[in-house]
C-alpha cells in the first residue's frame, strides 16, 4: 500500500482532472465523461460484493433498472430527483437483501447463475408490464434536478452534479471498506469458515454485500434517468450486468480505485476505437481475454507488479510456504 | 388433444437439440472445471462455417457440413482449450467465467462484422412437410430432429460407457489423480471432452438453424437454455442433461401456449432458480460422487 | 460445584452404516489442558466437528459452562467463549497479520453499526500488537498472512483464537506439519498462554511426543469410543492404548 501522503496526493490529483476534464469540451464529450463517473458507482458497488466480499453476482443492471425506473416514475409524477433517489436507494437495498438469500444456500458457478436469472426475470417484467414501465418503448423526458442555485438541464452542470455525488459515494464506500464492516467483507472472501469460528455472523455479512452493493448500483440508476432522460428494459440486460462486471475485473477486483479504472476504459476505450466502427468490441472482448491470461488482478494488478519491480520488498519465509507434512 | 400432442412433441424436438447443447456443457464442466458461458455462441458459430463452405469455397452442402464440424471441433474444441481455458483455468474458476463471457462477446461480434448482422437462411436437413402422427400434425423435421438427436445421446453413451477411451474419458473426469496413476492419458481425455462437446455443439447448430435462422444473437437464448437444462436436469449423469434439454423444451412449448407468451422465457429461469436452491444437484443429480 | 467448562454427553454420529463416534462422553475442567488421543479413523476429527457445530451429531449434547449448546452455530458458540484453531487453510491469506488478528476480536467489539462507524481498527490495535507479540511474530506484523511459513500460519492461527479471550480453546492438531523449533515454540506459547490465563484447552494430536508433555489429562480413542483416561504416564503404560495402536 502506498504511503498516506502519497495516497491522498494522488486522489487530490485525481479530483482536480476530473473537475478540469469537461471544461471546454464538446457536449458529448462530457454526456461521455458523465457516463464515466455513473457507472463507476455502479462498479464500486458491484465491487464490494464481488471483489471484497468473493460473492459473485450478474444482477448488477438490474438493481440499476430499478433504481433507474423507481427515480423516473417518481420524476415523472413531480417528485424531486433527491427524494427520488433515496427511495429508489432503499428499494434496491432490501431487493438486494433478498438476493443474498440464495447466496447463502450456494456459491461460485451456481451463484453466477442465479442472479442471472434474475436479472433476466426483471428484464421480462420491465418488458411486460407496459402499464408500468412503458414497456419495450420505456420512460421518456424525466427532468434532470433542479439544485435551487441552479439547475443541471445543461450538461457541464449536470457533470459536476453527477462528480458530487460520486464523491460522496466513494467517500462512503471509503468508510465501509476501511472498517470493521470492510476486514469481515474480506474474511469473508477469504476463508469463510475460519471467519464463522472467529464469531463472525456471516450469513448476515453476505446479505449485507449484496445489499451495500445493490444500492450502489440503484444509485448509478438513478444518475443514467437523468443523464439520458430516457430508459428502456434493453439498457439492463444481462449484457450490461456483464459489461460491468468486466470493469470490476479489467480495473482490478477487490482494490479501491479499480472500478474508476476499469470503468473509465470499458466507457472510454469504444469512443478510443470508434475509427474501428464496429470491431471495437472484438477488439476489445480480445484485449479483455489477453489481460485475463495474464493479468488477472486487472490493471491495479498491473499497476502493482510494475511498483513491486521497482521497490520491491522482503519475501518472508517464502521458501517456507509449506512445512513437512505427515499428511 | 391433438393439439397437446403437438405441442409436446414439438417441444420434446427442440428440446432434444438443447440436449446436445446442454450435454456438451456439462461434460466440459465435469471434465475441466469449465463453465463455458459462450457455450450459446458455440452452437450458433457451427452454422456460419457452413455458410462459409457453401458461400465462399462453393461446396456442396454436405461437405460443408464436415467442413463445418472439423472447423468447429478445432476452433471451439481444441484452440478453445489450448488457448484459452489451459492459460486461465489455474487463476481461478471465476476468472475462466469471465474469460468465456468475454469469449462470447468476440464470436458475436465477429460473426456479426465480418459475415452479416442479418438473419441468413440456412438449408434443412429435413423437409418441413407435415405428418401425422396421432391425429396431431407434426412436422417430419420435428421428428426426425428427435430421432437425430436422441441417436446421438445414444451414441454417445454407448461411447463412453462401452469403449475403452470413453471409460478413460469417465475415470479422468472423476479422479484425475488416479486416473493418471493408471496410465490413463488425463490431459488427451479432457481434450477429447472439448473436442465432443464442439462436435455435439456443431450438431445441434445443424438441427436448430433451419428453423431459427443463422443470426449472431442466436447464442444468448439457446447458450441460457443449455445452461439451465444441465443444472435442472443434474450434471451428474449425461442423462441429466438430456431430461432438463427435454423438460425446458416441452415446457417452454406448452406455456406458450396455454398460460402466456410473454413470460415464456421466465419458466426455465424460475425452474433454475428453484432447483439451484431446493436441489442443486439437479433431478437426476446424485448428491455425491460425479460421473460424466 | 460450578459446572466443567466444557461437558460433553453420548455423542453420536454415524455416516451411512459407519459409526465414526460411539456414544463419547468426558468432561473438560477448567484450567487443564486435555489431549484427545487415537490412532488413524478413531473418530477425533468428527468428535471435534461435532462439540464445535460444524457437523450435527445424531444424538448427545453438548454443554459449555452449563448451559446446552448442541447444534449451535459456530460464530454464536465463538461468541459463547470457545475458540478453536484449524488444521488446514486457518488464515486470511490476503490480509495482514496485524488485520488477522484484529478481525479475531472485533466481532466481540460492540454492535454491528458501531463497527461501522466506530474505530478502524475497532480499538484493537494495542491488544492485537500485544498478541503478536507474545507469540514473537511482530516483525510480521505487516506481512501478508499467506506469504508466511506454514508454522508461522499455525501462530497467527493460536493468536486469533486466543485474541477474543476464550474460556476454552480447541486446538486440531497444532503440531501437524510444524518443524522442530516452531514446534517448540509453539508448546512453549500454549503452556504460557495456560498459566497466565487460566484458559482450558483441548488438543488433538498425532505427535506423541508434543502431547505427553503439553497435556495435563488425556483422553483416547478408538473406532469411536472412549478407551482409556488419565495423566500422560499413566496412559503410556496402559495396556489397552497400546494395543489399539499396535492393532492389536
Amino acid at each position: 500500500m502506498m504511503a498516506w501522503k502519497w495516497r491522498w496526493l494522488l486522489v487530490a490529483l485525481l479530483l482536480a482532472a476530473a473537475i478540469a476534464a469537461p471544461l471546454g469540451q464538446k457536449s458529448y464529450i462530457v454526456y461521455v465523461l458523465t457516463s464515466w463517473l455513473v457507472f463507476a458507482i455502479a462498479a464500486m458497488g458491484l465491487n464490494l460484493t464481488l471483489g471484497y466480499a468473493g460473492q459473485i453476482s450478474l444482477a448488477q443492471a438490474s438493481f440499476m433498472a430499478i433504481g433507474a425506473y423507481i427515480t423516473a416514475l417518481l420524476t415523472l409524477a413531480g417528485w424531486h430527483w433527491l427524494i427520488a433517489t433515496p427511495l429508489a436507494l432503499l428499494a434496491c437495498f432490501v431487493v438486494g437483501l433478498l438476493l443474498g438469500y440464495p447466496a447463502l444456500r450456494v456459491k461460485g458457478h451456481f451463484l453466477a447463475f442465479v442472479t442471472l436469472a434474475f436479472n433476466t426475470l426483471v428484464f421480462l417484467v420491465l418488458r411486460n408490464e407496459e402499464w408500468l414501465t412503458g414497456g419495450s418503448y420505456g420512460l421518456s423526458g424525466m427532468p434532470r434536478p433542479d439544485l435551487g442555485l441552479f439547475t443541471t438541464m445543461r450538461p457541464l452542470p449536470f457533470y459536476y452534479f453527477t462528480l458530487a455525488i460520486t464523491v460522496v459515494a466513494a467517500l462512503a464506500m471509503w468508510g465501509i471498506v476501511r472498517s470493521p464492516w470492510g476486514r469481515a467483507f474480506r474474511a469473508l472472501r477469504e476463508n469463510p469458515i475460519r471467519a464463522e469460528s472467529l464469531g463472525l455472523d456471516t450469513r448476515r455479512i453476505t446479505l449485507l454485500a449484496f445489499a451495500i452493493g445493490s444500492a450502489y448500483g440503484g444509485l448509478a440508476g438513478a444518475l443514467v434517468t437523468s443523464l439520458v432522460q430516457f430508459i428502456e428494459p434493453a439498457s439492463f440486460g444481462v449484457g450490461h450486468s456483464l459489461r460491468i462486471l468486466l470493469m470490476v475485473v479489467v480495473g482490478g477486483a477487490g482494490s479501491f480505485f479499480g472500478p474508476f479504472l476499469g470503468s473509465g476504459v470499458v466507457i472510454l476505450l469504444p469512443e478510443v476505437l470508434r475509427f474501428t466502427e464496429g470491431y471495437y468490441l472484438i477488439i476489445y472482448a480480445v484485449l479483455v481475454i489477453v489481460m485475463l491470461v495474464y493479468a488477472p488482478e486487472g490493471l491495479i494488478g498491473i499497476g502493482a507488479r510494475l511498483k513491486a519491480k521497482f521497490f520491491s520488498r522482503s519475501q518472508v519465509r517464502a521458501d517456507m510456504s509449506q512445512g513437512a507434512t505427515l499428511k | 388433444m391433438s393439439q397437446f400432442l403437438q405441442v409436446l412433441l414439438s417441444g420434446l424436438a427442440t428440446g432434444s437439440i438443447y440436449a446436445l447443447a446442454a450435454i456438451g456443457f456439462a461434460l466440459v464442466w465435469q471434465a475441466a472445471q469449465t463453465v463455458n458461458f459462450a457455450q450459446g455462441e458455440f452452437v450458433m458459430v457451427p452454422a456460419f462455417f457452413v455458410l462459409i463452405g457453401m458461400g465462399f469455397f462453393g461446396m456442396p452442402f454436405w461437405l460443408a457440413l464436415a467442413f463445418g464440424l472439423a472447423l468447429s471441433m478445432l476452433v471451439l474444441g481444441y484452440a478453445f482449450k489450448k488457448l484459452i481455458v489451459e492459460p486461465i483455468l489455474p487463476h481461478g474458476g471465476i476468472t475462466l467465467i469471465i474469460a468465456t463471457m468475454a469469449l462470447a462477446i468476440l464470436l458475436k461480434e465477429t460473426v456479426k462484422e465480418f459475415y452479416s448482422a442479418e438473419a441468413q437462411p440456412f438449408p434443412a436437413l429435413f423437409s418441413n412437410a407435415p405428418m401425422n402422427f396421432f391425429g396431431a400434425a407434426v412436422s417430419i423435421q420435428d421428428i426426425l430432429n428427435l430421432i437425430v438427436s436422441l441417436s446421438i445421446v445414444v451414441v454417445l453413451t454407448l461411447f463412453l460407457n462401452r469403449t475403452r477411451t470413453g471409460r478413460s474419458m469417465q475415470a479422468a473426469a472423476q479422479n484425475p489423480a488416479v486416473a493418471e496413476i493408471l496410465g490413463v492419458n488425463v490431459k488427451r481425455m479432457v481434450l477429447y471432452t472439448f473436442l465432443i462437446n464442439a462436435a455435439l455443439a456443431s450438431l445441434a447448430a445443424f438441427l436448430i438453424t433451419p428453423v431459427y435462422l443463422a443470426k449472431f444473437s442466436n447464442g444468448e437464448t439457446i447458450g441460457l437454455i443449455a445452461f439451465i437444462a444441465a443444472i435442472v436436469g443434474g450434471f451428474n449423469q449425461i442423462r441429466g442433461a438430456l431430461v432438463g434439454g427435454l423438460l425446458i423444451g416441452v415446457l417452454d412449448n406448452l406455456t406458450a401456449t396455454y398460460v402466456t407468451a410473454q413470460y415464456r422465457a421466465a419458466l426455465p429461469l424460475v425452474l433454475l432458480i428453484i432447483i439451484i436452491l431446493v436441489r442443486p444437484q439437479g433431478i437426476m443429480g446424485t448428491s455425491e460422487g460425479r460421473s460424466v | 460445584m460450578t459446572a466443567p467448562v466444557l461437558s460433553v454427553r453420548n455423542i453420536e454420529k454415524r455416516f451411512g452404516g459407519i459409526r465414526a463416534v460411539r456414544g463419547v462422553s468426558f468432561d473438560v475442567h477448567k484450567g487443564e489442558i486435555l489431549g484427545l488421543i487415537g490412532p488413524n479413523g478413531s473418530g477425533k476429527s468428527t468428535l471435534f466437528n461435532c462439540i464445535l457445530g460444524q457437523l450435527v451429531p445424531n444424538a448427545g449434547e453438548v454443554a459449555v459452562s452449563g448451559r446446552d449448546v448442541s447444534g449451535m452455530r459456530p460464530s454464536d458458540l465463538n461468541k459463547l467463549g470457545v475458540g478453536r484453531t484449524f488444521q488446514q487453510l486457518s488464515v486470511f491469506p490476503r490480509m495482514s497479520v496485524l488485520d488477522n488478528v484484529i478481525l479475531a476480536g472485533q466481532e466481540h467489539r460492540g454492535t454491528m453499526t458501531s463497527r461501522l462507524f466506530g474505530a478502524p481498527d475497532a480499538g484493537l490495535t494495542q491488544d492485537a500488537e500485544r498478541m503478536i507479540a507474545f507469540f514473537r511474530l511482530t516483525h510480521l506484523r505487516d506481512e501478508l498472512a499467506g506469504s508466511l511459513s506454514y508454522g508461522q500460519q499455525k501462530l497467527v492461527d493460536a493468536a486469533m483464537a486466543f485474541m477474543a479471550g476464550p474460556s476454552i480453546v480447541l486446538l486440531d492438531e497444532p503440531a501437524g506439519g510444524v518443524n522442530l523449533t516452531m514446534l517448540a515454540h509453539l508448546k512453549d506459547r500454549l503452556v504460557a498462554y495456560n498459566a497466565e490465563h487460566g484458559t482450558t484447552f483441548v488438543v488433538i494430536e498425532h505427535n506423541m511426543e508434543f502431547v505427553m508433555s503439553l497435556c495435563t489429562r488425556i483422553i483416547v480413542l478408538a473406532e469411536g469410543a472412549v478407551i482409556a483416561e488419565g495423566t500422560p504416564d499413566e496412559i503410556r503404560s496402559n495396556q489397552t492404548v497400546i494395543d489399539a495402536y499396535l492393532g492389536g
